[in-house]
């Protein structure tokens, strides 16, 4: 059997992972790290070039296609920041050598797994991708080993393993449900077969496994009411991994649910889950907003920017049609890019100032100009100021579904404004108040986030024609 | 299928949901660990007789993973963590044991009218079988959020997991895959836990999640 590009970027993943496990010293694993992600990404962008052949247990479409480019993308970008960012750790002795050579395989792991989901074609093997991915990063927000870190992670651990149970309980609902209409065995968990034989299934039946599936997979997502683990997860963890987990690994969850959603758009006597997806998306978006306002610590603010972002992707995804869906899978790209480079800047603040809590970081504008002016673009395109990226594609959420729901959208605009407030507040002190904290020089390396917000930038003022007709393929494909 | 295949499975699958009930009111760490026990092990002789009645050998394989490691293995390990760490004293409920089993009863009653309502065109076994999971995985959260003590929730967890493999098993021809997967997660979430509970143990003097929650929220 020749190893085609679908097997290649698990293959990477996978032996870097065992690589960096026996090898020693930092500095190299960190190079190595960064060389495989690179790797990674340049064999996803082959994707384009020579379509491998979709099988019984791998799938490529344009839909995954997507989602598998951002994620070796910032999975790379993030690997750059991560060796700058070990590189203090060592050397403040948070971290030891020998956690350090289980961090990075573990980063590798989080890679192989959230790829292995985007590209699995079988539902079983989807589940037990994620289910991967969400024990190694279990992992990883606990390896500082402190009271606060344990606490996320256990927490983590609990309410994912919940969510991720749940989701098998769906997993299998949906099997039983095919099982009449596909037969039984490997059929009835391949994807691609599902969906054709999707409107034969029993609706009543794929109703209560779709529902099953957003609990579980919408834990993943970080949906209000079921995000309590997100906050912490990302606010204890090294910020390496609250990059990937608010850039990635939520948007993998996501994936799934899209999936399993398209597969239920098929069968026209099942439920609609567009406007489950909404009111969750919504509640998320409102939830989250409030409760920027209360915030101490400067990680945990932006994880719960995330859950407001997820909310507003999903409720694009739950509205459907063309353009909306379209606005959803812009601003799921978006936020990824923005997200990650607002955790590069943090990451590089908190050490820098030996801090998280808010009221003890002041004046980055002017103890650390570069840092602070690139995290105030970073607030700036989050929040969904114009020109940047993220104003383009909620604009286009709003637009495409007022004329439809406007009262929803109402709602939407509402919760967006309010978050823009409560961030707003809560940086300008960190920004421009009075200098506090330690002011030592930032060693950061800049080349990832400002990579990030050049993007975002960009995107905000010229989309290129191939990403347009790329989104609007996939955006006809989610229906 | 005969009427006694049928009643056969039926029973097993019951006596599933009834062994998480027992679950839900053990006080004590170490019974709650031999109800576990019991639990893996009711769920072993299910798994086996559907292996049978749908001659599906490799079933036989998830049985046997259910007897030797969920209830051997696994009971046993904990038990030696418990007594390593010293904590087997009485388990703290959030709530009491009598509001406990009447919100069990209600959930099992919601699983049974939810499944048998929606799977009319499914065989009675699957039926049942999918009814029943679905009460022990309900059980498996509730025994999950009244309990404080971190080694009851992951028991209430794995109790949860059997359910699961209980629903996989039910579903007819479902491939290979999952079961092992299953299996292999409890595996994977055990190995987990075991560092996480060390852990806790190196950091806290309890492995009360009460003791855990003092740290709860913002840093202050």
């Amino acid at each position: 059997m020749t190893i085609d590009a679908l097997g290649a970027i698990l293959l990477i993943p996978a032996i870097s992972a065992a690589l960096l496990a026996i090898l020693p010293g930092y500095f190299l694993t960190a190079k190595l790290n960064v060389v495989a992600a690179l790797a990674t990404f340049l064999t996803s962008l082959s994707l384009f070039v020579i379509e491998p052949t979709s099988g019984q247990y791998l799938l490529l479409d344009d839909l995954n296609k997507v989602f598998i480019v951002l994620t070796t993308f910032v999975g790379f970008t993030t690997s750059v920041f991560s060796a700058s960012y070990i590189h203090h750790e060592i050397e403040t002795g948070r971290l030891t050598p020998a956690f350090l050579r289980f961090y990075h395989a573990m980063y590798q792991i989080l890679m192989f797994a959230m790829n292995l989901a985007l590209i699995a074609n079988n539902i079983g093997l989807m589940w037990v991708a994620v289910e991967v991915a969400t024990l190694t990063t279990v992992l990883m927000v606990g390896i500082y080993r402190t009271h606060e870190a344990l606490e996320a992670a256990w927490k983590y651990f609990i309410l994912g393993s919940v969510g991720i149970a749940l989701a098998l309980f769906g997993t299998i609902l949906v099997y039983m449900a095919a099982r009449p209409a596909v037969g039984e065995g490997l059929d009835g968990m391949v994807w691609t077969v599902l969906v054709q034989h999707a409107a034969a299934f029993d609706p009543a039946l794929l109703n209560v496994a779709f529902v099953f599936l957003l609990l579980g997979y919408g834990t993943k997502v970080g949906l209000a009411p079921l995000h309590a683990w997100l906050p912490d997860a990302h606010a204890e963890g090294p910020t390496p991994i609250s990059a990937v987990l608010s850039g990635l690994l939520l948007n993998v969850a996501l994936y799934a649910l899209l999936r399993f959603k398209m597969m239920l758009a098929v069968n026209s006597a099942a439920i609609a889950p567009g406007p489950l997806m909404v009111t969750m998306g919504l509640i998320s978006v409102i939830f989250a907003a409030l409760m920027l306002y209360r915030r101490r610590d400067i990680k945990r603010m932006f994880a719960y920017s995330s859950i407001e972002h997820m909310g507003i992707i999903v409720f694009a995804f739950g509205m459907g049609g063309p353009l909306a869906n379209f606005a959803g899978l812009l601003h799921m790209t978006m936020h990824s890019l923005t997200k990650s480079a607002i955790f590069f800047a943090v990451g590089h603040i908190a050490q820098v100032k030996g801090t998280q809590k808010i009221a003890d970081i002041g004046g980055l504008t002017v103890t650390n100009p570069v840092l602070g002016w690139g995290l105030m673009l970073g607030v700036i395109a989050i929040v969904g100021l114009p020109p940047l990226g993220i104003f383009m594609s909620e604009f286009l959420v709003v637009s495409s579904t007022f004329s439809r729901a406007p009262w929803l959208t109402a709602i939407l605009v509402l919760g967006i404004i309010i978050a823009l407030g409560g961030l707003l507040l809560r940086i300008g002190v960190v920004m421009f108040g009075e200098p506090k904290g330690k002011t030592a020089p930032a060693e950061a390396s800049y080349v990832p986030m400002f990579t990030h917000l050049a993007l975002v930038a960009m995107a905000g003022i010229y989309l290129p024609p191939v990403l347009v007709t790329g989104f609007t393929n996939v955006a006809k494909l989610l229906g | 299928m005969s009427s006694l295949q049928f009643d056969i499975a039926h029973l097993l699958a019951g006596s599933l949901v009834l062994a998480s009930f027992m679950l839900l009111y053990q006080d004590r760490l170490y019974a709650l660990l031999n109800v576990y026990a019991l639990h893996a092990g009711v769920l072993a002789l299910s798994v086996a007789w559907q292996a049978y009645v749908q001659a599906a050998p490799h079933l036989y394989v998830t049985a046997l993973i259910a007897l030797v490691f969920k209830a051997i293995i696994i009971p046993v390990a904990l038990h030696r963590i418990i007594r390593r760490l010293g904590i087997h004293r009485e388990i703290e409920n959030v709530i009491g044991i009598g509001l406990t089993m009447m919100a069990g009863i209600g959930l099992v009653a919601l699983s049974m009218v939810v499944m048998l309502r929606v799977t009319p065109g499914a065989d009675a076994l699957a039926r049942e079988d999918l009814a029943f999971a679905l009460s022990v995985v309900l059980l498996g959260l509730l025994i999950m959020v009244t309990r404080r003590n971190a080694v009851s929730q992951v028991v209430g967890f794995m109790s949860l997991e059997n359910g699961l493999v209980l629903a996989a098993t039910g579903a007819k021809g479902m491939p290979l895959v999952v079961e092992i997967s299953v299996a292999f997660s409890v595996l994977i979430a055990f190995i987990v836990i075991g560092i996480f509970l060390f852990r806790i143990r190196e950091r806290f003097d309890s492995v009360d999640v009460q003791a855990l929650d003092r740290f709860r929220g913002e840093r202050r």
